[in-house]
């Protein structure tokens, strides 16, 4: 279903499977394939614990999928340094996940790792004491103001004042942690952005600003979205294409929101009628429970290692 | 008085009224540990009645080679203990005896360097002996440290390596806090050095009849020696550990409790 022209994310039968010791490796992705156009809004719906993570992950390389490949603008991301695709594909996840410190030093985070003195910056930023560079005193001043006026400029994009920057991140309540961790992401200018269901944790009315944000800067840029959602109503809103995931299986793919409207599968005429996670895990599709679910599932994974590993260990 | 002389088999099963002691404290208290305590106490009997002959024949025999066979089994025991802590990095044994060995090397070697101890079988022993039993305790802390920061820290080393960053960057705050955390007891040992707590080998000194000042002066040698010791040994695992929390295409490994 990849596009004519490259797309920008072209994900081939990806495989991913975990595997304990003896026990026979578990099928998290099973052959999941998908393409993305540049600019576009893609969306990957399903229930808890259907992969969706799993699949992000997989893209940007948090893990290491068993099978499969993904590219990015037609080029094997496998092949790309890790660094480089990283900085191009970027993540938004769940929890904000911020570094210690102020908002100024998580926006920064990025750019200061590829300024000249990144290393030390960023790892002043991460112990939460601040930048301390080096240098003459100008020099630091000139940076400085450059990096105040950059951080302005991402904080205004994700809808924050300019004032925030000095903020610490333990005062920021969950939806300013959610654009602050956008605006990060931001910061390094990514052509894809990875966000994995940026607005499970958030109360409503901080969910809309955000899913507001993404509208926005989806029509405004022309970045490439691929946004990760259990949530059905949230996926008729966002996106120009997606797919439904379950059990890490792609059951059906279309133009949004087409394809949940009239659906074609029995699988997605019994997810759009809430009657799938019923059916299939045995309980009831409550938001909480899923929410809950699909986090210990996340941990699980997470906590996986590849059932296979391209290369040997160190 | 139970002993006709001091340290006698009789005095030594005298004492075991004070593990009987903590046995029953522990029993009382349902803290469940009585079975390890009892192994642990045999063990330490077993193990030291053999090192005591172990090392009565090396100081009798005084052969060069002995002394460093003797230190080899130390250095091999302290890395095997402390990798069992360190279990969830792969390569834990290795790190460890590295970590051990390099920083036991370089301060015993520096002391004998430096004309600081004799080099005699009666000094190095005992001397290596306190080195890599410090080292072990700090490579194990360290360890530990690492891998339970990194997995309750999981979220944001992740976020970091989603901007591009590499595992060292991302866990640099972790490697310090590994580390400082690490040094902290050995640290305040020294600041309360004599006034807390008489150190071990002055003690011994004094209990064998030596003179206290001679004591002290050992004691110093031993305090300083014992902080480069154990800096080395937690900047050797905070150096060669974090890029075992990852694989090779950077990414976090699974870190199983």
């Amino acid at each position: 279903m990849s596009a004519a022209p490259p797309a920008r994310i072209a994900v081939e039968s990806l495989v991913y499977e975990v595997g304990r010791g003896a026990q026979a490796p578990r099928r998290i992705l099973d052959d999941v394939s998908f393409g993305v156009a540049p600019g576009a809004v893609f969306t990957i719906l399903g229930p808890s614990g259907s992969g969706k993570s799993t699949l992000l992950r997989c893209i940007n390389r948090l893990i290491e999928p068993t099978a499969g490949s993904v590219s990015l603008d037609g080029e094997d991301a496998a092949g790309l340094p890790v660094q480089e695709l990283r900085r191009r594909v970027g993540m938004v996840f769940q929890t904000a996940a911020l570094f210690n410190g102020t908002v100024l030093d998580n926006v920064l985070y990025g750019p200061r790792l590829r300024a000249g003195a990144a290393g030390q910056r960023a790892r002043a930023a991460l112990a939460g004491s601040g930048p301390s560079g080096a240098g003459s005193m100008t020099d630091t001043r000139s940076r400085a103001g450059a990096d105040r006026d950059l951080a302005a400029g991402l904080l205004r994009r994700v809808g924050l004042p300019a004032d925030f920057g000095d903020k610490p991140v333990a005062e920021l309540s969950g939806g300013e942690a959610q654009r602050v961790s956008l605006a990060r992401a931001l910061a390094n200018e990514p052509e894809v952005l990875l966000l994995d269901e940026p607005t499970a944790a958030l109360d409503p009315t901080a969910s809309q600003v955000i899913e507001d944000l993404l509208m926005r800067l989806a029509a405004d840029t022309d970045l490439t979205f691929v946004f990760v959602t259990h949530d059905l109503a949230q996926a008729r809103r966002i996106g120009d294409h997606g797919l439904l995931l379950v059990d890490g299986q792609v059951v059906d793919h279309g133009p949004l929101p087409a394809f949940l409207d009239d659906p074609a599968a029995e699988t997605t005429r019994l997810f759009v009628e809430g009657r799938l996670e019923a059916s299939s895990a045995g309980r009831e599709a409550d938001d909480r429970a899923g929410r809950a679910a699909d986090d210990a599932r996340r941990a699980a994974d997470d906590a996986a290692e590849p059932a296979t590993r391209k290369e040997p260990s160190l | 008085m139970i002993a006709a002389q001091p340290f006698s088999f009789t005095s030594v099963a005298a004492a075991l009224l004070l593990v009987g002691l903590a046995l029953l404290l522990s029993w009382r208290q349902k803290l469940g540990v009585e079975k390890e305590m009892a192994w642990a106490c045999i063990r330490a009997f077993v193990q030291l009645m053999a090192i005591g002959y172990v090392i009565h024949l090396i100081l009798r025999t005084d052969r060069p080679i002995y002394v460093v066979l003797m230190v080899a089994a130390m250095l091999a025991f302290a890395a095997f203990t402390s990798a069992r802590r360190a279990r969830p990095l792969p390569g834990a044994l290795l790190l460890t005896f590295v970590a051990i060995g390099g920083s036991t090397l370089v301060t015993l070697g520096l002391m004998l360097l430096l004309g600081i101890i004799p080099s005699g079988a009666r000094y190095v022993i005992p001397i290596a002996g306190m080195i890599v039993g410090n080292s072990m305790n700090v490579a194990s802390v360290t360890a530990v440290r690492l891998v339970e920061d990194a997995r309750d820290r999981r979220p944001q080393i992740e976020a970091g390596l989603a901007l591009g960053a590499t595992p060292r960057q991302c866990t640099a705050d972790l490697i310090r806090r590994s580390v400082r955390l690490a040094m902290v007891p050995v640290i305040d040992s020294t600041k309360t050095m004599g006034i807390v707590f008489l150190p071990g080998a002055m003690t011994g000194m004094i209990l064998a009849g030596a003179d206290p000042l001679q004591a002290v002066r050992l004691q110093i040698v031993v305090v300083f020696m014992l902080l480069a010791a154990v800096s080395l040994t937690a900047t050797l695992v905070s150096y060669l550990g974090p890029g075992r929390l990852f694989t090779p295409q950077q990414q976090l490994r699974r870190l199983e409790a």
